[in-house]
């Protein structure tokens, strides 16, 4: 074993990555769980954008028009989620499931032509003399635009929830769905528009996994990251920037495994595998018993004549 | 404009025909999606639902339907009981896992013993290995609040690095030539599930799904027990005012599919898999998600759904083989028909009415 394999300042530059399609999976879910709505659906919906977005970014030779891709087809998946608990009024975590079940099948079907393709990369953002502070400037300062947008969400969704109306009613549903409708709000409208809204962000966390993370195809290549994101929302109390400090976390912890993987430490590399999801376990446990700041309507389903 | 108006009783009839509306349904649009593959649609259909059951080499199929239906219907039993009750258990493939590496942990350190009591031991050990998986979460629940759902889930992938581990490490055959995998339990006769009938594919695994069909039929509608948990899961605070003990009913709920997704994992393992390898586990916990809600929830229903899901599984293998048919189309399929399963729910409790809606 070698630990001085491990460069500090690529493992902490490393786990920014890791931690962007949690960040984006877990923002796009806090917003639907704000509105009172609970969508296991993240690992399917990150999947199809895993997909989407490696086959946009390849046919159009563009990663942005990827990224695109990846928000409009978890988006759309995310749709009939919408419909399945929002018109339909099915249970929300069978939906969720059902959700998971068929974006796995589908993305290894629409997948299959794109194993063991390279996807177009996608250039760091040029940040001029920014990158050339010593330490700060390669951890910080020498990443693609996807990842700072990632913290550009966080920041938004955060400022919209605490100081915009449109946030205030959004929080009004998921607190209180009887209450907003009598109020005049049209709740199912509000809570299809959050739907759509984190299954473009699961797509695009999706996606990240596939065009920079890992840069190519595999079956089912998300891997348990869109349920570590739902979690994550857990472990943040639905907030968003401890939203943030949690996906670090994780994000740390898995590059770190990784890291020691590359670096043959005497654990079997099956064991350093599983650490994320042993964590993860950990981390809901000792955060569990507070569940105050759950949305009060959260599952719950809305039906006006009820 | 379409309204929805909620029915005074939930209606029997449609909910006894939502699920084959839905495999209709689910063919039309899986047929659509054959097509735009350029596959013939009704062709690729027939092949799926027709073929392995009354084709011409129907005779080689049909016990396959009851190897693949057998451990989706034992899983989905355990599951439905806590579906029932509002404890969503969706880590069985974990459970699965863990029961046939116990199972064949046990077979596999008793090699070469020839003995009737080899098999016992495993099937003992396979129910344990499943339910102490499920006590995690369960305990979890109980002491901390925890959410089974995501814990349960977690496990999976904690059971498939073990599977992985194991199957390099651990339980690796010594006389293998170095590739990755257990002894075969087929060559070991006292730990092989051998068919009880020559050619029929009746496993002791069919057994135990026939006797878990029954027994949770009894337990649901005769018992205390079952009664407990149809109240928790319609109306949790009734319950409690009746004296459901909620943290008994995790317990118990978790602990049963655990056992009966870890025997489906042993039988797997001592009979048509064999041997413990990486990838010996083909998403039957998963699967079985679908028969449960398929099946209504309820132990015949879930009986006929297992029979189905197991024909798409055996048909989608015939259509692999002769028409191209990707494996994932079949996965889709599967996905397809939980789909319309829950769309098409809502008309069980609530009737479609045309026209504006009424000023209140």
């Amino acid at each position: 074993m070698d630990l001085s394999a491990i460069n500090p300042i690529l493992f902490v530059a490393g786990f920014l990555v890791a931690a962007t399609p949690l960040i984006f999976a877990a923002t796009g879910e806090l917003v639907v769980e704000k509105s009172g709505v609970l969508n296991l659906g993240v690992e399917g919906m990150m999947i199809i954008g895993a997909i989407c977005g490696f086959a946009g970014a390849v046919e159009t030779g563009s990663p942005l028009l990827g990224f695109a891709a990846a928000a409009l087809g978890g988006a759309l998946l995310s749709l009939l989620f919408a419909f399945l608990t929002q018109v339909t009024l099915a249970n929300q975590v069978a939906s969720g499931l059902a959700l998971t079940l068929f974006g796995l099948g589908l993305s290894s079907l629409l997948g299959q032509p794109y194993v063991g393709v390279t996807p177009p990369r996608l250039p760091d953002v040029d940040l001029g003399l920014l990158a050339d502070i010593p330490v700060v400037g390669p951890i910080l300062f020498t990443h693609d635009i996807i990842l700072y947008l990632g913290l550009v969400l966080v920041a938004a969704v955060w400022a919209v929830l605490k100081f915009t109306r449109a946030g205030l009613i959004l929080r009004a549903v998921g607190e209180s769905h009887d209450a907003a409708h009598a109020l005049g709000y049209p709740v199912k409208r509000i809570r299809t528009l959050a739907i759509v809204f984190g299954g473009a962000c699961a797509g695009i966390g999706g996606a990240y996994i596939s065009l920079i993370r890992v840069p190519q195809w595999t079956e089912g290549m998300t891997a348990g990251i869109g349920w570590i994101a739902l979690a994550l929302v857990v472990f943040a109390s639905w907030k968003p920037w401890r939203l943030l400090l949690g996906a670090y976390l994780f994000g740390g912890i898995d590059q770190l495994q990784l890291n020691l993987q590359g670096a043959g430490v005497a654990i079997p590399v099956e064991y350093l595998d599983m650490s994320p999801y042993v964590t993860t376990i950990v981390v809901l446990v000792i955060l569990s018993r507070d569940k105050s700041a759950a949305p009060a309507s959260l599952g719950r389903i809305f039906h006006a004549s009820s | 404009m379409i309204r929805l108006e909620k029915r005074p009783q939930p209606s029997r009839a449609v909910s006894l025909a939502t699920p084959l509306l839905a495999v209709l349904a689910t063919m039309v649009f899986g047929g659509l999606m054959f097509a735009v593959m350029g596959k013939d649609p009704v062709t690729s259909i027939i092949t799926i639902f027709w073929q392995p059951l009354f084709g011409e080499f129907a005779f080689y199929y049909r016990p396959q339907l009851l190897i693949k239906g057998a451990p989706l219907v034992l899983i989905a039993i355990g599951l439905s009981l806590g579906f029932k009750a509002g404890i969503w258990n969706i880590g069985a493939e974990g459970q699965y896992i863990m029961g046939a590496l116990f199972g064949a942990g046990v077979g596999l350190a008793l090699y070469p013993l020839d003995s009737f009591i080899v098999f016992p031991l495993m099937v003992l050990a396979g129910a344990f290995g499943g339910w102490i998986w499920a006590m995690i979460p369960a305990l979890l629940k109980v002491r901390f609040g925890t959410n089974e759902i995501l814990v349960s889930l977690m496990l999976v992938y904690v059971a498939e690095s073990l599977l992985a581990s194991m199957s390099l490490g651990l339980l690796k055959n010594p006389e293998g030539f170095g590739f990755p995998g257990s002894r075969n339990l087929q060559q070991y006769e006292s730990a092989f599930n051998a068919d009880l009938i020559e050619g029929t594919g009746m496993h002791w695994g069919v057994v135990a799904a026939l006797i878990a069909v029954i027994l949770a039929y009894v337990l649901m509608t005769k018992h205390r027990l079952g009664f407990a948990i149809r109240v928790t899961g319609e109306a949790p605070r009734a319950a409690r005012f009746s004296g459901v003990n909620p943290a008994r009913l995790v317990l118990f709920c978790l602990g049963t599919s655990g056992l009966l997704a870890g025997l489906a994992g042993l039988f797997e393992v001592a009979g048509p898999a064999g041997q413990v390898t990486i990838d010996f586990n083909v998403g039957y916990g998963f699967t079985a998600i679908i028969v449960a809600f398929l099946g209504r929830l309820h132990p015949i229903g879930i009986l006929l759904a297992g029979g189905l899901m197991a024909l798409t599984y055996i048909g989608g293998d015939i259509a692999q083989s002769q028409l191209g048919l990707p494996a994932a189309a079949i996965q889709v399929f599967q996905g397809m028909l939980l789909f319309f399963l829950l769309a098409l729910d809502v008309l069980t409790n609530y009737r479609l009415r045309l026209g504006k809606p009424e000023v209140a």
